[in-house]
């Protein structure tokens, strides 16, 4: 499958919600129907089993426990207290951590009629999620801080104790699908909704993380038709803003929380040569394609803007270029990942050094591209069918193969499709970063 | 049908004390009014200040009723700051986050200099510190008389004698305290102490600060001047209730009763055996020798509570060696002197568990428990507390808190006993998921 054009991807949410705002009440039993009828060889362990609903406060974490509990699971709705010092109300456009969340999480709990409480995360999300944010953009790479947090909180320490504590998945809100072949094994799809899909930042779950985990937000077609439902649940939280920002930087102003953690200084502009071009006030607030903001005293020779092409921040420098040269022939990296069955096992390849295709998707709400992928020397190596641009390192690469997620991996090298003092049609140059 | 072993964080009402509540409540009038119907709900009021005021070996005159044990916490501890004027605050650590919060606000707005007295792994509060600190600087010192979480006793007849050689006055958190230990508050030379209804089982909603005669306290709430150092409208069926809930727990005088023409309150049982309480004056039941209580003139009021003590003391004996024998490597925390501990206090730390988990295992097999103070929004952290008393934070997370109380018995106590190894293990099992020491990454 590939991409839907991002604004019909809009006029299709809406014409959905239109429709789905009169029948989110008969649908509801629809999508248990569903949910209860995974063709699974363990449909019996998928059954009224122990359900983990993690609870956030937010609109979809509270209807995805609603339908868990409605598809005969024994549920337990957990909010994760993810700061030492959580804000009293909701700012800006954070979805969790405040107190306010959490009552609003444990209002929707009262409503479904599940047994509710907090559970302490904030060390090890300091640990895992903010100092390693922090850790990578003071190496000039571009971290995901959700992914981290769905790879080693959500699906890893709280699952981890919730498996201990005798149950069998964590349900939570994100808009991904698990479909399970005949043979048992799991995979992660696409939630039905594009406009809402989430299954790029779940991309970096393994087998048995997957085994556990349960989205029954998946096969909703809209986000309209979850807060429709949250609404004829009664929930509070049905008409709650959706979160948008990093939670844990409260004013959603990552650059100036980031300058404060890191630090700024300035430093000089340089263009692929090496050339001197002007100063900045500190490499770490550029973000790779960024055109504004770039303060050199001259126009390009061919007079066509400049783009932030490289972050150095050990020299403390960033580098610039015209456009063509964010375009990206290559990108591989040696911290990868397959979700559910690997390449090989899945039919794709006969093995994993053999180039097999597949889309990249590079960031969140990005469209995917056609690539082949292979590995080779302990990297995984994606080549995209089209050059890509404005790629980071740090940030991650998802595979998918039509609306399955084959994996991932964390981008640490790439190759520019335009070599230095080339036009567009120039031999690739290596940018290691 | 879950068995309630969290008496600190609030007890239950009996069916006496919720009679006597909803029979005030039916009771219309002001107790500022002139009329009748108002001079009926004051006599009420007073009659239940009186009980109080016995209950705690203090005049009726010293009783401020309050709506909360932190607000009567708040009015001594900003009370006494502002009505002395000196810079100096002395708190013990390990305190209740009523007494932490309002001094750190003090610091932070109002100038008050605060120095932290610390306290011993026991978490009782080093008297050589206290001396040291004390000054004619001092506005205050504030302690806990025993510490809500882990049950230590601290030494008040000692902090206040070595704060009268300076002149300073003290103000005893008493919430955890009341209704399990005698209190004179007349003899012991204090300046306020901080009391709460529901934590003897009387309603929510209703504190006390006993002010002594010669202690001066502004005001945190201005407005019709109803009580000394506080106005607003009394609560007087709650105020009633609270009387009816001091006398069960305290067996110190009567329940007071309402008007003619309501519901009467039935006497409590224990109220039964204890001195009569004047309806009409200020007569104490137990008037205030000049220091300490002798066993032998302990009246026969104070006698009840001793003896409820005792029952309480035997129930947390019996928990403690069933928790030894069920979980070998748990860790008794505060004080294993009988002595110097709530009789209903039982803490233990579970090496290797998360408290939270325990509570949660718990929970589901129908025991209601805590691990340790009551948080905004149920977020578990590592008790201050715990951390005052120098228990490394990670043997702190595995906290829980059992606290019994007049519903607690022998059979409640077996029966947790009996679902303890199960819940450890699998508490053990869930090991440390979150961590650090597990991430091996």
């Amino acid at each position: 499958m590939s991409a839907t054009a991002p604004s019909n991807r809009a006029a299709l949410t809406e014409l959905t919600s239109a429709v789905t705002l009169l029948s989110a009440v008969t649908r509801l039993s629809a999508v248990e129907k569903t949910l209860t009828a995974i063709p699974s060889s363990d449909v019996r362990r998928i059954e009224f089993v122990k359900v983990l609903a993690a609870m956030s406060g937010g609109v979809d974490s509270a209807v995805a426990a609603a339908r868990a509990v409605e598809a005969g699971h024994d549920v337990v709705g957990v909010h994760l207290a993810l700061s030492r010092t959580p804000g009293t109300l909701r700012t800006g456009a954070r979805g969790c951590c405040t107190i306010e969340d959490s009552m609003d999480a444990q209002r929707a709990a009262n409503i479904i009629g599940i047994p509710y409480y907090v559970w302490d995360f904030s060390e090890r999300f300091q640990y895992d999620v903010v100092d390693d944010f922090v850790a990578e953009y003071a190496a000039g790479r571009t971290p995901n801080p959700c992914m981290r947090c769905n790879e080693r909180i959500k699906f890893a320490a709280l699952l981890e104790k919730a498996l201990a504590l005798g149950f069998d998945a964590v349900a939570t809100g994100h808009y991904a699908t698990i479909v399970t072949d005949s043979a048992g094994n799991r995979e992660l799809h696409r939630a039905a909704a594009w406009a809402k899909d989430q299954s790029y930042v779940l991309g970096v779950l393994s087998t048995e993380q997957l085994a556990h985990a349960m989205f029954p937000l998946g096969s909703t077609p809209s986000k309209a038709e979850v807060r429709a439902e949250a609404a004829v649940r009664g929930f509070s939280v049905a008409s709650k803003p959706d979160s948008h920002d990093i939670c844990f930087i409260p004013d959603g102003d990552t650059r100036g929380w980031l300058a404060d953690k890191v630090g700024a200084e300035e430093g000089a502009i340089l263009d692929r040569s090496g050339n001197v071009l002007g100063r900045h006030d500190g490499a770490l607030a550029f973000t790779i394609g960024q055109r504004k903001g770039i303060n050199v005293g001259y126009p390009t020779d061919d007079g066509k803007p400049r783009f932030v092409l490289e972050i150095r921040p050990k020299t403390n420098e960033v580098v610039v270029g015209p456009r063509a040269a964010l375009d990206l022939a290559e990108l591989a990296g040696s911290t990868f990942s397959w979700a559910g069955l690997d390449p090989v096992a899945s039919g794709l390849t006969a093995n994993l050094g053999i180039a097999f295709d597949c889309e990249v998707q590079v960031r969140a709400h990005a469209d995917p591209v056609a690539a082949v992928a292979a590995v080779r020397d302990g990297e995984l190596v994606i080549t995209p069918t089209t050059p890509l641009n404005g790629v980071s390192s740090g940030q991650t690469a998802v595979l998918y193969s039509g609306t399955r997620v084959l994996g991932q991996c964390t981008i640490d090298r790439t190759v520019s499709a335009v070599a230095v003092g080339v036009s567009a049609s120039g031999v690739p140059n290596k940018l290691e970063r | 049908m879950a068995i309630y072993l969290d008496h600190a964080a609030t007890s239950p009402m009996s069916p006496s004390v919720i009679t006597a509540y909803s029979s005030a409540l039916a009771v219309v009038g002001n107790p500022s009014s002139i009329h009748s119907q108002g001079q009926n709900a004051k006599r009420m009021l007073e009659e239940a200040r009186e009980q109080v005021a016995a209950s705690l070996g203090a005049d009726s005159v010293e009783v401020v009723f309050t709506g909360s044990g932190t607000e009567a916490v708040n009015l001594a501890v900003k009370g006494l700051y502002w009505a002395r004027k000196r810079p100096r605050i002395l708190v013990a650590r390990a305190e209740h986050h009523a007494t932490i919060d309002a001094v750190e606000w003090l610091a932070a707005d109002e100038g008050a200099v605060v120095e932290w007295i610390p306290v011993d792994a026991l978490g009782r509060i080093s008297l050589a510190a206290l001396a040291a600190a004390l000054g004619p600087d001092v506005a205050l010192v504030t302690c806990l008389w025993a510490n809500n979480e882990v049950g230590t006793i601290q030494p008040i007849d000692e902090i206040v004698a070595l704060a009268a050689a300076h002149g300073v006055p003290v103000h005893a958190d008493a919430i955890a305290a009341y209704g399990y230990l005698p209190i004179d508050f007349d003899a012991s030379g204090l300046a306020a102490l901080s009391v709460s209804a529901h934590k003897i089982g009387g309603p929510v909603g209703v504190g006390a600060l006993l002010i002594a005669r010669s202690a001066i306290v502004t005001p945190l709430i201005h407005g019709g001047n109803q009580q000394r150092a506080r106005s607003g409208t009394q609560d007087a069926a709650g105020a009633v209730a609270f009387a009816a809930a001091a006398a069960e727990a305290t067996g110190m005088g009567e329940s007071p009763t309402p008007s003619a023409g309501t519901t009467g309150i039935p006497e409590s049982p224990t109220a039964a055996g204890g001195p009569t309480g004047s309806s009409s004056g200020g007569e104490r039941a137990a008037p205030p020798s000049a220091a300490g209580h002798p066993a032998s003139s302990v009246p026969a009021g104070r006698a009840a509570l001793v003896e409820r003590s005792a029952r309480l003391a035997t129930l947390r004996d019996r928990l403690v060696c069933g928790i030894r024998a069920a979980a070998p490597t748990a860790v008794y925390r505060g004080d294993p002197d009988a002595a110097g501990r709530l009789p209903g206090n039982v803490h233990f730390t579970f090496p290797g568990c998360e408290g939270d988990s325990l509570l949660f295992l718990l929970d589901v097999v129908g025991f209601s428990v805590s691990t340790g103070s009551a948080c905004q929004a149920g977020v578990p952290e590592a008790s201050h507390v715990l951390l005052a008393m120098g228990v490394p934070e990670a043997d702190a997370r595995g906290a829980v808190r059992f606290t019994l109380g007049h519903d607690t018995t022998d059979v409640d106590v077996d029966a947790l006993v009996a679902a303890l190894p199960a819940v450890v293990a699998q508490a053990t099992r869930a090991g440390l998921a979150d961590r650090l020491t597990s991430l091996g990454r």
